[in-house]
């Protein structure tokens, strides 16, 4: 009983050895910390503000209309917050799964197989990583119209599916995870190709693919600029471009700022509980799976 | 497929002319004339706006009109939307209608996407007035827009705080900056108003009150007049009381801002008729303790004012159902139990003349003030606007960043308007429009 209490002991009295080098570090990670969790408490008190407290009262003291600002938001125009919320989870969610297989899938292929021209996919890739998406918006938006799908749910999930980060991670990680040497074995025992991808492979590449699926969930969720130039029917926006109509909804008439930082805020509900379940994929060690 | 939409197009450019003179009742006789109109169905308009509770609005129009069935798409307003509009037509698949705010309007004609409505429009000219309607005009022949509001500009102010500090409502811009210097020696925490360098909007505004024609059109080319008389002098008049602190500097609309009119900081703000939506919702516990009075004057005994503000509805260009969409949007922003929907459900102020004079109670948020409309009346028809040029968009971004600069580095407004004009210009030449020395 006693060993391991010693043994935990020895290590922090190392560590408290360090401790002088490890004030510096620790105080800029706290700093960093509070640097991005400070615009979030914000919005979670800004939101329980009633319209009439929110430029009123001091910035970090809770109101008391969270209640009925939810009532509000919720009953805005009947109920269009929710049918936005809806969109988001579909563009989001079927967007960063169709990106995770077709990332998944690519990078594979990249590292384990050797074809004519491979060099120069992976290149154009790279060169994909250093092209910003929102450059993308407006081409895209043309060529959407072209072949008509502009305006549609499509010309919100296409263009996110392919995405040269992901597949240059998946490459990385496939390479780094999956052995040849396992993939030779599958093959001597008589494995097709589509089984050693999907039963051998695609397994061991798990924590991979839950990186790429919050990666592209993430950023599908807080796009504004695609869905914003692609979309002109309302009924098809996501909670972004949504929630923009209540701000920008034309001098005549007020801004909704409480509704807005109400809607703002629960759309942030959504993400933190998915990181809160997902992070323990991220701490899988690779060797978890087949290799043992 | 297209054979069958070409024959609905005629079919009811056909009955929508038949129709102009009056009759309510377009329907039979375009299913009995066209078959294929029969066929396709009724004509099914989409309208990109931003005005609250439009959607009930129309639900009115298309339950009287089977055969026009209009569609609301709520957009977020302001220079996103116009920015949006025109990729869209670019792009060949703009909505038939679309709500055009009128300092946007000559950027979409120049990009050729609204349609030109004179034809469809002649008989509700004489609605609006004059001013109003060369804002959808730009002074041509061609109409490109119904006007549907708009916003006059008047002076908000605190009463309560006026009576306080003994200061009388200002009739000129001389005894506007009078009282300015007066409140600040009576208690140094408050100001009478601030200078907003982030709404070129509210700039424009007050350098037509003082008679400034940014922009005109000469035969072929134009002429950008933004540096004028005029506007410098009501430049170099804000200029004057921001650099001896006699006014803050703040931008409207920030929660800085917001605060300063809760706390009773801010005592006037120069705004259009609008106005009490915005501080009916920033500034809710000061409700009935404003008042509002006509904009001061620069020469005393004059009676002008400009506009912040107001949009009309254009067709786009592209639409395959041009008379159709004209004919929804005359309806819209004329007829008058639609106007009076327009000013109930979607808060505006209504562009035409007779509308204008027939609003009764006052906003809630003005409740003391029982003859609000009245006095906005009076205001309007001493409103005075100018053409807007097509590149405004490119103009209001100098103006927000000429005047930071000027605030910042405590340079001359002149400087900054000088620099405005410049921008303008050059991007005007770039896009290959023809300038007059």
């Amino acid at each position: 009983m006693s060993t391991p209490t010693e043994t935990v002991a020895a290590r922090h009295r190392a560590a408290g050895g360090r401790r002088p080098l490890g004030v510096v570090p620790t105080a800029l990670l706290l700093i960093g910390a509070l640097y991005c969790v400070f615009p979030v408490i914000w919005v979670l008190i800004a939101a329980t503000k009633s319209p009439g407290e929110l430029f009123s009262t001091s910035t970090l003291s809770f109101g008391t209309g969270f209640l009925d600002n939810v009532t509000d938001l919720f009953a805005y125009r009947d109920g269009v917050f929710w049918l936005w919320a809806g969109n988001t989870l579909l563009y989001a969610g079927g967007g960063a799964l169709l990106s995770t297989a077709v990332s998944a899938i690519s990078g594979y292929t990249l590292a384990k197989y050797r074809f004519p021209g491979r060099g120069l996919i992976f290149n154009l890739l790279i060169g994909g990583i250093l092209v910003p998406a929102v450059v993308l918006a407006i081409p895209q938006y043309l060529l959407f119209s072209k072949i008509g799908l502009a305006d549609t749910y499509w010309a919100v999930l296409l263009p996110q599916i392919l995405h040269p980060y992901s597949i240059y991670l998946a490459r990385i990680y496939a390479a780094a995870a999956v052995p040849d040497s396992l993939l030779e074995a599958g093959r001597i025992d008589g494995a097709g190709e589509w089984r050693l991808m999907s039963r051998v492979a695609m397994p061991l590449m798990v924590p991979g693919m839950v990186t790429i699926f919050l990666f592209q969930f993430v950023a599908i969720w807080n796009n504004f600029l695609l869905p914003f130039i692609m979309l002109g029917d309302d009924g098809k926006f996501p909670l972004t471009v949504g929630l923009f109509t209540l701000l920008a909804s034309g001098a005549n008439q007020p801004a909704l700022y409480n509704l807005i930082l109400t809607g703002a805020f629960l759309s942030l509900l959504p993400l933190i509980a998915l990181f809160l379940t997902m992070q323990r994929y991220w701490r899988t060690d690779l060797s978890s799976g087949a290799v043992k | 497929m297209r054979a069958h939409r070409l024959g609905a197009v005629l079919a009811v450019a056909l009955t929508a002319t038949l129709a102009s003179c009056g009759s309510s009742e377009p329907e039979g006789p375009e299913a009995a004339q066209s078959p294929a109109a029969a066929a396709a169905g009724p004509v099914t308009l989409t309208y990109w706006t931003w005005a609250p509770n439009m959607d009930k609005i129309t639900k009115v129009w298309n339950a009287a009109n089977p055969d026009i069935q209009v569609t609301v798409s709520k957009q977020a307003g302001g220079d996103d939307a116009a920015a949006k509009f025109l990729t869209a037509a670019k792009a060949g698949n703009p909505p038939d209608l679309v709500q055009a705010e009128y300092q946007h309007l000559p950027s979409f004609i120049a990009a050729e996407a609204v349609a030109d409505l004179k034809n469809e429009t002649a008989a509700i000219k004489g609605e609006f007035s004059d001013g109003l309607w060369g804002l959808v005009t730009l002074g041509t022949d061609a109409v490109y827009g119904i006007p549907q509001d708009s916003g006059p500009m008047m002076l908000f102010y605190r009463q309560d705080l006026f009576d306080k500090y003994g200061i009388d409502v200002p009739k000129t811009w001389q005894e506007y900056a009078d009282a300015a210097r007066a409140v600040r020696k009576k208690d140094p925490s408050v100001h009478l108003g601030t200078f907003s360098s982030k709404d070129p909007g509210a700039f424009t505004g007050l350098a037509q009150q003082a008679g400034a024609q940014w922009w005109s059109i000469s035969g072929e080319s134009w002429k950008v007049g933004i540096a004028d008389e005029p506007t410098k002098k009501v430049a170099a008049y804000w200029d004057g009381l921001v650099k001896e602190g006699a006014i803050d500097d703040m931008p409207y609309f920030t929660p800085e801002w917001n605060k300063a009119l809760n706390d009773g900081k801010l005592l006037t703000w120069p705004s259009a008729v609008w106005a009490p939506g915005v501080l009916s919702s920033n500034a809710p516990k000061a409700a009935g303790k404003w008042a509002v009075a006509p904009l001061p004057q620069w020469n005393a005994g004059e009676n002008h004012s400009g506009f912040w503000g107001g949009s009309s509805t254009a067709v786009a260009a592209a639409s395959p159902h041009r008379a159709a969409a004209a004919k929804f949007a005359t309806w819209l922003n004329t007829d008058p139990a639609a106007v009076d929907l327009l000013v109930k459900e979607a808060a505006i102020y209504p562009a035409t003349t007779k509308a204008q004079s027939a609003l009764g109670q006052a906003p809630e948020y003005f409740s003391n003030q029982p003859d609000f409309w009245q006095q906005a009346a009076t205001v309007s028809a001493g409103a005075r606007g100018f053409t807007f040029g097509p590149n405004v968009g490119t103009t209001y971004n100098a103006f927000k960043d000429a005047f930071d600069k000027a605030l910042r580095d405590r340079t001359p407004f002149a400087d900054a308007i000088q620099a405005v004009q410049d921008a303008t210009v050059t991007d005007m030449r770039k896009s290959g429009f023809q300038i007059a020395a």
